[in-house]
């Protein structure tokens, strides 16, 4: 990098001439090469939220159980006994598409860094992830890499995967979503946030050695990509999940002491964010000396070091009087050690490399006078509810079409390949409850956990799609007997300069408050991935929701397998809607109509009814339907407690497979004293079936047998990636 | 009685086996650093699971270089009792302390689910709580899982009956389709000659619990808590 600086190379950095013009007036003259990185950096979607964030800020983040909402790491609410969660989900869409492997696994190593940051040991992984369209040929190739990296880095770190999402739709075909969110916790008393305080106190960097590694990679994540996206593959970080299981251990024995004032890891854009988030945040000024940087490779320059995103390295700002304690315990996990520069009263980021000053800039116009955009945006008109449709095939033939088609499909292949039992407190693993329970080591509290959004509503209408996703979400926690807490999103959409594509935005994050509100769930962290577009054909507006909600006793935490000899019953309203259901669009190959609406109302309702249900222990099994509808859930929970399932109800098939909100399937050995109760609450309610023998077994006599429906369910993701 | 659990850099399931330790009230283990070169007087070793020095070399070949290796060698060669799970079998066939080796699963990935163990025989003190034949369930998460060693190895351990644990069905039937990692003979775990040394790839640790979904391995910690 010898090109003198100007707008031309600016324009090259991601910024616009306006950006530059705002670069110019802060520094009062044109900037350095290094200069010009931080500020492209800084300035950049990924980092600013630049397009977002004033609709951001609409959404509802308190409530009295939340500890720290968005501006954190992660999210942080109590959860009881003395302890708290502390949570995120965040994106490595762009690099998982270029180099998929290490894409999905420094995502994975990203996101556990924002957790144990704040000094929580993370004790679950989960990831919604979007591919392309199954008979793609390279949706094979990034997906066997993404659950290869998701694996590789989760597994090797120690932490259990126990749940997530995968959609199919040729939308990603050039834009696969590699969504991760990690889950930890630790004692309400012994938090750790990144303001930096003390003038003159060490700013400590430790973990991994700084390589070439990803430099510019946030700038990448900030843009479209074009033909020529796998040329950038330089740009992706390289993840080494030993050293991240080392930092853990290292971090948490030194956060059992006194000696961090402050930390921060080094994530999109490595140094310069954690430096002048650090400072900034503490009114600040911070003074760096590169030529202390434990680094990789000889010759590295300014730009290089603080542009780097070489993965598992933390930033500290550490009491003096303990720096040598600290050493020593980052010696004993073998991890580099570098005192890299101290706080100063100055306001400004000064760093220095090879005795001459490389950058220096006032940190609160970095801050304060960032780019902050009301980008035009045009309301999205959702489609016409869709008429009547016939039904060509029949309810049979419709349903092994359904739990075979690829969004549907068991997901074993994925999650047999993900340890999801490492830690000993693994309740409902993977497909045995609607959302993953993980027990708190030395408590009887567990967390329940899940990721939810249905990007065919979505954009159809995204405000009803964004509401849905917050919705299923708390649905999914409150089957399990959770009282859902609050919700980190991920908002993943296409080229917020399109007004289209930013009305979809605008549209979603209005949904999700509203369920957030009327469902007491805030949001207490997130991220936003924009640009997700290759050759200007956008995703799926996808804003992925990851929910945690609470059990006092991890005992009474119920999964979807049903025993024989119980009762199913559906509670809640059935219209028969089929309007983007997946019946609509696998069986007669449409993607149409509105999706179904969701009522906050009636979802609250029926959702603190089943809750009742599950404390008093009045049901021992309960699965929410959502996808494929009413059959496809009741066939899930067939198979998962390998026990057939004899119909009573007769009915078409919108009501098999239509995907109205707001419903559970619910199973007992008491249906008359439920159903007095649900009467009692004014909740709709309906007997389906009886739990016996070994086959679905229709009210006509027809039947499928267990062995085909399961066989049915089990072979398309072999098959796909065989 | 006093268990030591060996922390390796890397190591990532000490926790879970301290929790069935304490549960088969196996004593109150102690966490034992790899680079001690001396070992506390201890009635039990335990090698857990993990990716010990991120396992980029061949799994468990650095750390059974590590300084507490000689120090449990010398532990093993007077009769002490060791048992290494997971990466801790894969430590103990890399030190020479149990024959064959653990090569990459057959299927080229890694593989996380539970499986099915055929208990070879219960007179020992890993397994006396169990009865011969007895089929337990045990969760597996690992890479590397692929039982090797030479067909004379293999006739030999199994003439001086030490295959602990074979993969199987259910309904113990000792099938292809159970060994799902591609091992010699079904072969899940081993024993040394002197019957004190016990390696194997599944994880009775994670099902010590009700709650966790079974109790199967449950007993071979209660069988444990007998040494001290």
């Amino acid at each position: 990098m010898t090109q003198p600086v100007s707008l031309a190379l600016a324009r090259s950095f991601g910024l616009t001439p306006d950006e530059y013009d705002r670069v110019l007036a802060i520094l009062g003259r044109v900037p350095s090469l290094t200069e010009l990185g931080i500020f492209s950096v800084m300035w950049s979607e990924h980092c600013s939220y630049k397009s977002s964030r004033v609709w951001l800020k609409t959404l509802p983040t308190k409530a009295p159980w939340v500890v720290h909402g968005p501006g954190e790491n992660a999210g942080v609410i109590d959860i009881g006994d003395g302890l708290v969660a502390v949570f995120k989900m965040e994106s490595h869409n762009h690099p998982s598409f270029i180099e998929p492997y290490q894409g999905a696994a420094t995502g994975v190593g990203g996101i556990l860094r924002d957790v144990f940051t704040m000094g929580a040991r993370p004790i679950a992984n989960l990831n919604a992830l979007r591919f392309g369209d199954p008979a793609n040929p390279n949706t094979r190739r990034v997906m066997d890499g993404v659950v290869r990296g998701i694996g590789g880095y989760g597994n090797c770190v120690g932490v259990p995967t126990v749940g997530g999402e995968v959609n199919f739709h040729p939308a990603y075909n050039g834009n696969p979503l590699v969504n991760a969110m990690t889950v930890g916790v630790a004692p309400r008393d012994r938090i750790f946030l990144s303001a930096a305080a003390g003038i003159g106190n060490p700013v400590v960097y430790v973990g991994s050695k700084t390589g070439r590694d990803g430099i510019h990679g946030a700038t990448m994540a900030s843009a479209e990509f074009d033909k020529d996206a796998e040329e950038k593959r330089p740009t992706v970080q390289v993840g080494d999940p030993f050293v991240e299981k080392l930092l853990i251990e290292a971090c948490l024995e030194l956060m059992a002491t006194d000696a961090i004032i402050a930390i921060q890891d080094m994530g999109a854009a490595g140094l310069t964010s954690s430096s002048v988030e650090m400072a900034g945040k503490g009114g600040v000024g911070i003074d760096l000396d590169l030529d202390a940087v434990p680094q990789r490779e000889t010759g590295m320059t300014a730009y290089d070091m603080m542009l780097s995103e070489s993965q598992e390295r933390m930033l500290m700002v550490l009491r003096p009087d303990r720096q040598a304690m600290a050493e020593a315990i980052f010696r004993k996990w073998a991890l580099d050690f570098a005192v890299i520069g101290h706080l100063t009263d100055t306001g400004r980021i000064t760093v220095r490399h090879h005795g001459a000053i490389e950058a220096d800039i006032p940190l609160a116009p970095l801050a304060d006078q960032a780019p902050l955009y009301h980008r035009p945006h045009t309301p999205p008109v959702p489609p016409p509810v869709l008429g009547p449709v016939p039904d060509p095939v029949g309810i049979g033939p419709a349903l092994l079409t359904l739990i075979g088609c690829p969004d549907l499909c068991s997901r074993r292949w994925i999650w047999d390949q993900y340890d999801s039992t490492v830690g000993g407190q693994t309740i409902k693993r993977p497909g045995a409850a609607d959302a993953a329970i993980v027990r708190i080591e030395g408590h009887a509290l567990a967390l329940a956990l899940t990721t939810d959004c249905t990007p065919r509503y979505c954009a159809a209408d995204p405000r009803q799609g964004g509401a849905q996703a917050v919705a299923e979400a708390w649905r999914n926690l409150t089957a399990t007997g959770a009282t859902p807490l609050a919700v980190t999103d991920n908002l993943n959409f296409g080229n917020p300069e399109k007004p289209a594509i930013m009305g979809q935005l605008v549209a979603a994050i209005e949904g999700m408050g509203e369920a957030c509100r009327a469902l007491d769930f805030p949001v207490v962290s997130g991220n936003v991935s924009l640009y997700n577009e290759t050759e200007s054909d956008p995703i799926l507006p996808t804003p992925a929701i990851g929910a945690v909600g609470v059990l006092t006793d991890a005992a009474t935490a119920i999964g979807i397998a049903l025993a024989p000899g119980q009762t199913i019953i559906l509670l809640g309203q059935t219209t028969g809607w089929l309007g983007q259901s997946l019946w609509l669009r696998e069986i007669l190959g449409r993607e149409a109509g509105a999706p179904p609406p969701v009522d906050l109302t009636a979802e609250r309702r029926n959702g603190d009814f089943v809750r009742g249900l599950i404390e008093q222990r009045r049901i021992a099994a309960c699965h929410d339907i959502s996808d494929g509808g009413l059959l496809v859930a009741l066939t899930e929970m067939a198979l998962a407690g390998n026990v057939g399932v004899t119909l009573t109800a007769e009915a078409d098939h919108g009501f098999w497979f239509g995907e109205d909100q707001a419903r559970y399937l619910v199973a007992t050995t008491s249906p008359e004293a439920l159903e007095q109760l649900a009467a009692a609450a004014g909740i709709p309610h309906r007997r389906i079936g009886h739990a016996q023998g070994s086959a679905l077994t229709f009210a006509d006599g027809t039947s499928i047998s267990l062995q085909l429906l399961r066989s049915t369910h089990e072979a398309t993701l072999p098959a796909l990636m065989a | 009685m006093r268990a030591g659990i060996v922390v390796f850099p890397g190591t990532n399931r000490e926790r879970d086996m301290a929790v069935a330790l304490r549960r088969g009230n196996a004593g109150a283990p102690m966490m034992l650093w790899h680079a001690e070169t001396d070992l506390p007087p201890l009635d039990l070793v335990v090698l857990p699971g993990g990716f010990s020095h991120g396992d980029y070399l061949r799994s468990g070949a650095m750390a059974a270089h590590s300084p507490i290796m000689a120090a449990i060698r010398r532990f093993a060669e007077a009769g002490g009792y060791v048992l290494g799970v997971c990466n801790g079998f894969q430590i103990l066939t890399e030190a020479g302390l149990l024959p064959g080796a653990l090569l990459r699963n057959a299927g080229q990935r890694f593989l996380s689910m539970d499986t099915y163990l055929r208990v070879e025989r219960a007179d020992t003190v890993f397994t006396n709580r169990y009865a011969r034949g007895e089929t337990i369930r045990a969760p597996m998460a690992h890479g590397d899982g692929n039982f090797f060693a030479d067909a004379t190895t293999l006739d030999r351990l199994e003439a001086e009956g030490r295959v602990a644990f074979r993969y199987a069905e259910a309904d113990g039937s000792v099938t292809e389709a159970a060994n799902r990692n591609g091992s010699q003979r079904n072969i899940a775990g081993v024993y040394s000659e002197n019957l004190r040394v016990l390696g194997l790839m599944p994880h009775p640790e994670d099902l010590v619990d009700p709650l966790l979904g079974g109790t199967d391995g449950l007993p071979m910690f209660e069988a444990l808590s007998a040494l001290g």
